[in-house]
Parts: structure tokens; C-alpha cells; sequence
């Protein structure tokens, strides 16, 4: 078996840290609450009744394990790798994100906070967690950069039907990076009741470690099922990355398995090239600190932070998860950048070949998929994390192709 | 001994409490803040907080956060707020200049350039909001080691366990943040405030100034006679927002500064 010193699963070290990455830059109002979280849920992680209440929800209110599906329309029309879905998408609310939010709202209840506050980019995030106060009967704000409110439409009236309140964000340029500037504000402003419930595996830690936790259900399920339906281990892990939570999810638990392969899928924007109209914080960023970690950001010579650019408002975000940037440097997984054109491909082809409206962040993965499986032998296992559907994405969609959702006809508008 | 060591040592001999002003570099343009600037002693500033804008500002209220995009849209940088700092000290030699920001423009500069830039430039101390002990080894060490003072944030949530450990490697002074919030959000009273800077003050002999919250001179008096001093920020970006002269903005200063050295 593997040893520790070659593990990479044994970060983060006591300081938050995966490698250089990480750690706890934030504000001292609210250090003690950090550290308050990070000691209730090492606490928790080994305590069986949390876990026991968390495998009865993900059981009977998300709908898990979800399934594995061989997308074999998909394969033959590619011709090569052999592709699989984690269909993460069939949770309830739509995506991965309730797998999370379910550990920490448990978290917040054992703790009596009364107040939930979360960030959210495509809403997807809010949506979960919106769903989960109510389910629980607690007090929900969701920050949501204007631009996004505007653009995501349909979650933001899901969340207000769910009881949440939903706070646009006028700062910056109004998307998620300045959703979670105006969450952490409140953070600070009321530490007593509230609870913050980040959506991704970023922020101080134990954030970035917390979240993976909760998210690696995916990975835990995924090398179970393909080992009843295959016998084996995957060849290669794809997900798309944002912040990184679904990817964190699907890789944690293959990471000392040498022979698997792994490669996350950041947005291109319109391509990673000198203009940054893309949020590729690897591919065309560099390590920096923003919103409690040290991690790989969009940022200009000045060390200001650049606004990210993608079709997708979930990967719209100018940094990512601390334990991808490691993974990055140690060379243990790989990152590549999708377009916003690439992506739109892989949705209809996901569309068309194999009835899934996929959302449009999993879209950058399948495109990658598209890229690579048809040079790669017909007994390679691609596994692919479905993260999220498509239904909030069709207006986007529609409107990037031309179609014009009023007219009856369906016509296209040129 | 810094600047900001010497400014107490006489305030102290002087029986006064000290005022300070913190103002965003740069902001609305390079000219109109550094003559702000310029203008800051002679309005009875003892301390000046120079901000130092940054795209993410999560500890500050919409005042500052404005005023760090006015001064960044006009061309501010880290590189221009130390030459601000150079061109201040053409004329003064003795008012100390404390950085307040955030740490990724420094982080991104490198620590080491940038310590020997703060220290040639004239600042004395720095105030870096999102670097708390537990990350001392990235910037507040070396600071100190280069000859600038490190001034920590202690706050309402700063409890008596934690406290020695967030006065240990403070120098300087020790800035109290007098409410649970952002910068310019809603007043603390002296009452209250009062016992906090004594529980402070029983585990360290550093002087104790108080901000956050402060708009008028009566409240700088207030809070500046149960502490060794107040700031004000938010009040006073916010009278540059509204487009007033450097002169008018200057006055409004000098209540305030006279209000604190009432106390």
C-alpha cells in the first residue's frame, strides 16, 4: 500500500497549507471563528452520528449513490476511449453542490448557529443551499454578483421561493469573486449567529479541506461502481473546475492511485491569451493570496485581481481551490483550458447523442473528452464527473446560438 | 526606534492623545491625495494611515472600497503609493507613515523587495488586514526584522486566550477595531469600548488606538479619552468622495484632530 511520504492524500498540514498553498490569510475578526470551525469539525469528522445523519440525507433527500453511467452512444460516436458519467447532475437541486452544503449546514446545527450566509455564481450553489435551510427551518442569505443575478434568472427565483434572501452584488464587476467579498463582509459583521458555507473548496482552511471532505463522496462512489461494472480502476478522471469542488470531489480518492490519471478542465473564456478573457487561474494565472488562501490567480504586474471571463457563471471565478494549485506543482494532475465555443459544442453533442442537457461547466469536460478520447484505445476508461444539469443554462445557451425562446416557431435569429 | 515610537514618546511627555487619519493613496488621482497628504500634519495628524488600494478590499466598507477604485482606475499601484510616500517626505521627516492594505500586491511584489522599498520610502509601520498571526512567518517577521513596526488588528472577537498571541509580535501600536464589521459601518461607544482597551492594555505596555466607526469630532473625543487615541478613515474618504476642496477636507481633519487632542 502507499506510504505516507509518498501520499498525496495527507494534506493539509496543521496550518492549512497543501505544500506552499492555502492557509489562513483573513481579517482577525474573523481568525477565531475559523479556528472555532476548524476544531467542531475535526470533531465531527470522526464522530459516527454526524456521518450517520449525513449518509441518511445523501441517501433519502439528494438520492445517492448516484449512478455511473456508460454513455456508449457517446463512445461509439467519439470511436475511441471507453466514457463514463458520474451523474452527479441527478442529485436533488440539480448538482454536486448538496453533497457539501449538507456537512455543513449538520456543522452549523451542532454548532447553533441560526444564520446561514453562502456565495454563488451560476446559483447552483445558493440553490443547495437555500434548499437545505429550509429543509432545516434556518435563516438564508445568498450573495450573488449583479451580472449573475441577471444572467442566471431561473435560480435566483428558485432560491427566493426557497425562503432565501438574495443580496445582488454591485462591487466590482458584479460576479462571484465579489459575491464572496460581500459574504465574508457580513461574515465579519455577524459573527455570533451566522455561518458562512462556501461553496467551493477555497477560502481559509479548514475550508478547502472541509469541503473536499464532503465532496469526495463522488471519487468514494465512483472507484466502487466502476470497480463492480469494469473490475478495475479508471485510466483517466476528467471534471471541471471553478473553484474545484466537483473535480476535489472525484480525484481525492484516486490520488495514490498512481496508474490513474487526472486532468481538471478550467475555462477558456474566449481563449487563454494575453487579453485574460478566460478564468484558466492555472493555465494563465500565478500564485497569489485572495479570499483566505494563497492559490493561482488571475491577477495583473500590480498584484490586483483580474475579473474572470467564461460563458459558464460557476467557473467564473479568478482563483481556484489551494489543493489543484498543489496538485498543479507536484505535477500529480494535470489542467487544461476549454473554450466557451469548445464547451457550447460539447453540451448539444451531449444533448443530442445521449438525451442529457448537461450544465455548461460539465460541458467543458466533455469537451475535453471530445478532444482526447478518439486517440485513445477502446479499452481506456474515461471517467467523466457530470456535475450539474443543464435546465438553468438553456436561456444562455439559446441565446449564444441564435435562438430566440419567444418566438413559437422556434426560429432562429441570426 | 521608529518614527511611530518617537510620536508617542512625545505624545506621552505631552499628555496628549494622538489622532489618526487614514486616507486611500491615490485616490481621486496621484496630485489631489498627495497634497491631501501633505496638508495632513499641519491639521494635527499625528499618524498617517496611507491606504493602499487593492481590487479586494474584504474588510472594508463601500467608502473605502469606492475610494481603492477611484485610485486604481486613475493609475494608483503599490509602486506609486511608495513614491507617494518619497514625495512626502520631502517636506517631513517626522510624521509617521503607516501602509494599511491588503497582502497580495505586497506578496506579489516579494517581501524582501518590498521591505527594503517601504523602509527607503519613509513608512514606518505597516497594517496588513488579512495576514493574522498564524501567518507571522510571511510578512510580519521579516518587517520587523527590516526596522518597520507590524501593527495588529485586535477586535471584539480577540478573546483573553487569544490576545497574547496577537500581541506577541505587534509593535508599534496596537489598533483596536471597536466593532464586529467593516470599515464605516455603525459607531462603537466609549462605554463600551472603554473596558476592552484596559483588557488589552493589562497584557501589553504598546499604545492602544481605536478605530472603526469614528465620523465626528465628538466621537474622536470620546473614544480618544478611553484609549491612547482614535482613527478616522471612512469619514474622511468620504468628504473626498463628495468632490470637496483639499482645503475644506483639510478643516473637517483639523475638528477632528482637535476633538481627539481634546480628550
Amino acid at each position: 500500500m502507499n506510504d505516507l511520504f509518498n501520499s498525496f492524500m495527507t494534506g493539509p498540514d496543521e496550518k492549512g497549507r497543501f505544500g506552499k498553498f492555502g492557509g489562513r490569510f483573513v481579517s482577525e475578526t474573523l481568525m477565531p471563528l475559523i479556528l472555532e470551525l476548524e476544531e467542531q469539525y475535526e470533531r465531527a469528522k470522526t464522530d459516527t452520528e454526524f456521518w450517520d445523519e449525513m449518509n441518511d440525507l445523501w441517501t433519502h433527500y439528494v438520492g445517492r449513490p448516484s449512478p455511473m453511467y456508460f454513455a456508449e452512444r457517446l463512445t461509439n460516436h467519439l470511436g475511441g476511449a471507453k466514457i463514463y458519467l458520474k451523474r452527479d447532475e441527478l442529485n436533488h437541486t440539480g448538482a454536486h453542490k448538496i453533497n457539501n452544503v449538507l456537512g455543513q449546514i449538520i456543522l452549523a446545527r451542532r454548532m447553533g448557529k441560526t444564520r446561514i450566509i453562502a456565495e454563488t455564481g451560476a446559483g447552483q450553489h445558493g440553490v443547495a443551499t437555500a434548499t437545505v435551510c429550509a429543509k432545516f427551518g434556518l435563516k438564508c442569505v445568498v450573495y450573488m454578483g449583479a451580472h449573475d443575478v441577471e444572467r442566471q434568472a431561473p435560480n435566483v427565483f428558485r432560491m427566493r421561493l426557497l425562503g432565501a434572501e438574495v443580496i445582488p452584488v454591485t462591487s466590482g464587476r458584479g460576479t462571484l469573486k465579489d459575491a464572496m467579498n460581500d459574504a465574508l463582509r457580513d461574515w465579519v459583521t455577524n459573527v455570533r449567529d451566522t455561518f458562512y458555507c462556501i461553496g467551493t473548496v477555497a477560502g481559509p482552511h479548514p475550508y478547502p479541506a472541509m469541503v473536499r471532505d464532503f465532496q469526495s463522496i463522488i471519487g468514494k462512489e465512483a472507484k466502487e461502481q466502476l470497480q463492480q461494472q469494469e473490475g478495475r480502476l479508471p485510466d483517466t478522471l476528467i471534471a471541471a473546475i471553478g473553484g474545484g469542488s466537483n473535480a476535489m470531489g472525484l480525484f481525492y480518492p484516486f490520488l495514490d492511485d498512481k496508474s490513474v490519471n487526472i486532468i481538471g478542465v478550467e475555462a477558456g473564456g474566449k481563449g487563454v491569451n494575453a487579453k485574460m478573457e478566460h478564468c484558466a487561474s492555472l493555465t494563465g494565472g500565478r500564485p497569489g493570496v485572495l479570499h483566505g488562501n494563497r492559490t493561482y490567480l488571475l491577477q495583473d504586474d500590480d498584484g490586483q485581481i483580474l475579473e474572470g471571463f467564461s460563458i459558464s457563471a460557476g467557473l467564473d471565478y479568478p482563483g481556484i481551490g489551494p489543493e489543484h494549485s498543489w496538485l498543479h506543482d507536484t505535477g500529480r494532475a494535470q489542467y487544461v483550458a476549454i473554450t466557451d465555443a469548445e464547451a457550447l459544442e460539447a453540451f448539444q453533442l451531449c444533448c443530442a447523442q445521449e438525451g442529457i442537457i448537461p450544465a455548461l461547466e460539465p460541458s467543458h469536460a466533455l469537451a475535453h473528452v471530445m478532444k482526447i478520447a478518439p486517440d485513445l484505445p477502446k479499452d481506456h476508461i474515461i471517467c467523466m464527473n457530470m456535475c450539474g444539469r443543464g435546465d438553468k443554462d438553456i436561456f444562455t445557451v439559446a441565446k449564444h446560438l441564435g435562438f430566440d425562446m419567444s418566438d413559437t416557431e422556434g426560429r432562429v435569429t441570426g | 526606534m521608529t518614527r511611530i515610537d518617537a510620536k508617542f514618546a512625545a505624545l506621552k511627555a505631552d499628555g496628549k492623545k494622538a489622532f489618526v487619519a487614514y486616507v486611500m493613496a491615490g485616490d481621486p488621482d496621484y496630485d489631489t491625495s498627495l497634497e491631501l497628504i501633505r496638508g495632513l500634519p499641519a491639521a494635527g495628524v499625528d499618524i498617517i494611515e496611507m491606504g493602499l488600494p487593492f481590487t479586494d478590499p474584504m474588510a472594508d466598507g463601500p467608502t473605502i472600497q469606492l475610494a481603492g477604485q477611484r485610485a486604481l482606475d486613475a493609475g494608483m499601484t503599490l509602486e506609486r503609493t511608495l513614491q507617494m510616500a518619497r514625495d512626502f517626505r520631502k517636506n517631513d521627516d517626522t510624521t509617521p507613515i503607516v501602509m494599511m492594505g491588503y497582502y497580495n500586491p505586497i506578496y506579489n511584489r516579494g517581501v524582501d523587495k518590498f521591505l527594503v522599498d517601504a523602509k527607503a520610502a519613509g513608512i514606518d509601520g505597516l497594517i496588513v488586514v488579512d495576514l493574522p498571526p498564524e501567518e507571522d512567518e510571511e510578512l510580519c517577521i521579516p518587517a520587523q526584522a527590516a526596522g518597520l513596526n507590524f501593527i495588529r488588528l485586535a477586535t471584539p472577537t480577540t478573546d483573553d486566550k487569544r490576545l497574547p498571541k496577537v500581541l506577541q509580535n505587534t509593535s508599534g501600536f496596537v489598533y483596536y477595531v471597536s466593532i464586529t464589521g467593516i470599515t464605516g459601518a455603525a459607531a462603537a461607544e466609549a462605554t463600551d469600548v472603554g473596558p476592552e482597551v484596559a483588557r488589552i492594555k493589562a497584557q501589553t505596555d504598546l499604545p492602544i488606538i481605536v478605530g472603526f466607526g469614528i465620523r465626528t469630532p465628538e466621537a474622536a473625543e470620546s473614544i480618544a479619552s478611553v484609549a491612547d487615541g482614535a482613527v478616522v478613515g471612512s469619514a474622511i474618504v468620504g468628504e473626498l468622495a463628495e468632490g470637496k476642496p483639499v482645503a475644506d477636507v483639510l478643516s473637517f481633519v483639523k475638528s477632528l484632530a482637535d476633538g481627539a487632542h481634546r480628550a
